[in-house]
């Protein structure tokens, strides 16, 4: 039991990561990724929407879709759960907890679309993940998301002092050193517990 | 084709009611959870310029919105805003309007273009910033007071209002608002704030003496006191060899600027600074 969470924390964080391996979540990783701040702040937000998304999407997966056999609607009953849940997750934390509301109150609305979001719901269901699995899945699929974005912020920090040519500056050069680091990433691809 | 009807009731009858539900859920959390804000945040919020520059000193328009509303900022906080805004803000929070705000502008203080009037020491390939700069013998050029011309104050500029020209920055007053971004970041501290109608400037910031300032820079202040002698209000005085002006008292006639024999004294009747080949200011209207 153990072992296998251990391979699925794994697997998400450095060897699928979401952003490098599967291409979910690009439009955070280039939207807010330009001070180092903003982006762990990005990255708590989807992390903690993330972790929840799966437990509540499985429940309706296992629950609902499959009783009624309409494993098919699961794209659309996935959006509409986890843009409510972003919705009361926003609200309740605006009340219960200000302090983390204003931390990560910014990045909530943005997450509410994200196809990270999205992306860890649907593959819960097709890798077959048990809820405690979808969970971890969930959990450790953010963590991966939120290094790979503030490795990135801190990538586009320093690109902000050096001389890049003029038709490079900005999102082009960004995107130049995106693919540079999911080039790196994939010298994680292998690693496997057995 | 058989298509099973049951199953397309199932569908959209689910959906509907799980976004029932989930309506139903938001709509009770929405008053459970419902914060109580003053009104008057989100209107002052409204009537900011919502640049977030910081200028204010708080971490944001939102942040002065509720800093007002708490009555920990005055009306007229925002550096940015017209005296009309401040009066507004005023009007919301039920206070006298209390405006009196000057507006003001920033100014470069520094006619040292880069091999043309400023002497160079060196010649600098390393990262474009001056507080890197500034680090290798305090900046390129020999005058210690001169613009560095790396643009930290181009980068930090919310409004795209300073650009370098030959190594100087040049503040565009028309888009300047005021907010201090580049007082703050500049290394040289050039960088002053002017009441925004004035119109005559001491576009230097040398204290060296005269004979020093000469070797370094050909437009630099050398204190030779001619402004102090033929301004008849008094404006301008000569302190640590380097002329300043009191803008309270200035009439702006323009005798100090024909004098300066380094040219550094600069008038702007057109309230935009434009400046031709030979350091000469050119009467330019500004473009609209």
């Amino acid at each position: 039991m153990l072992t296998s969470l251990f391979s699925i924390a794994l697997g998400a964080v450095l060897v699928e990561n979401f952003i490098f391996n599967k291409f979910l979540g690009i439009c955070p990783f280039l939207g807010v990724s330009k001070k180092v701040e903003t982006a762990s702040g990005m990255g708590m937000a989807v992390t903690f929407t993330m972790t929840i998304a799966s437990a509540i999407t499985w429940l309706i997966q296992h629950f609902i879709l499959d009783r009624f056999g309409l494993g098919f609607m699961q794209t659309v009953v996935f959006i509409l759960v986890i843009a409510s849940l972003v919705q009361f997750i926003e609200m309740a934390l605006q009340k219960m907890m200000p302090a983390l509301y204003s931390s990560l109150g910014i990045y909530l609305p943005l997450i509410t679309t994200n196809c990270a979001v999205l992306g860890v719901a649907l593959l819960n269901i097709q890798n077959d993940y048990n809820f405690i699995q979808s969970i971890v899945y969930g959990f450790t699929a953010a963590i991966g998301f939120t290094l790979a974005i503030v490795l990135f912020a801190s990538v586009r920090e320093r690109l902000e002092y050096s001389d890049i040519p003029k038709s490079f500056e900005g999102l082009p050069i960004a995107l130049v050193s995106a693919s540079l680091m999911a080039i790196a990433f994939m010298g994680f691809s292998g690693l496997k517990v057995i | 084709m058989n298509i099973d009807f049951m199953s397309i009731v199932y569908a959209v009858g689910t959906l509907a009611i799980l976004g029932l539900i989930f309506g139903i859920i938001l709509g009770i959390a929405s008053k459970a959870f419902a914060v109580e804000t003053d009104e008057r945040i989100g209107e002052i919020q409204d009537t900011l310029p919502g640049a977030n520059c910081g200028g204010c000193g708080f971490a944001g328009c939102n942040a002065l919105a509720t800093a007002i509303v708490e009555g920990k900022a005055k009306p007229n906080s925002c550096p940015v805003s017209s005296n009309e805004t401040a009066d507004r803000i005023a009007e919301i929070m039920g206070m006298a309007p209390a405006s009196g705000a000057v507006r003001y502008g920033a100014r470069v203080v520094c006619s040292g273009k880069s091999n043309i009037a400023a002497r160079m020491k060196y010649e600098y390939d390393g990262v474009t910033d001056c507080v890197s700069a500034m680090r290798f013998g305090n900046g390129t050029k020999y005058c210690e007071y001169g613009c560095i011309g790396l643009g930290t104050c181009v980068k930090v500029c919310k409004f795209g209002a300073i650009k370098i020209d030959d190594g100087v920055a040049v503040v565009d007053k028309e888009k300047c608002v005021a907010c201090g971004m580049c007082r703050d970041a500049c290394p040289k501290k050039i960088i002053e704030m002017v009441p925004y109608d004035s119109s005559i400037f001491v576009m230097c910031h040398s204290h060296d003496k005269g004979a020093a300032m000469k070797e370094k820079c050909t437009a630099g202040c050398i204190g030779c006191r001619m402004c102090t002698k033929v301004c008849e209000s008094g404006a301008i005085t000569v302190t640590d060899n380097l002329a300043k002006i009191d803008y309270s008292k200035c009439t702006e006639c323009g005798k100090c600027v024909e004098k300066c024999p380094k040219k550094i004294i600069k008038i702007d009747k057109n309230k935009a600074i434009f400046f031709d080949k030979e350091n000469e200011p050119v009467s330019v209207t500004p473009k609209q």
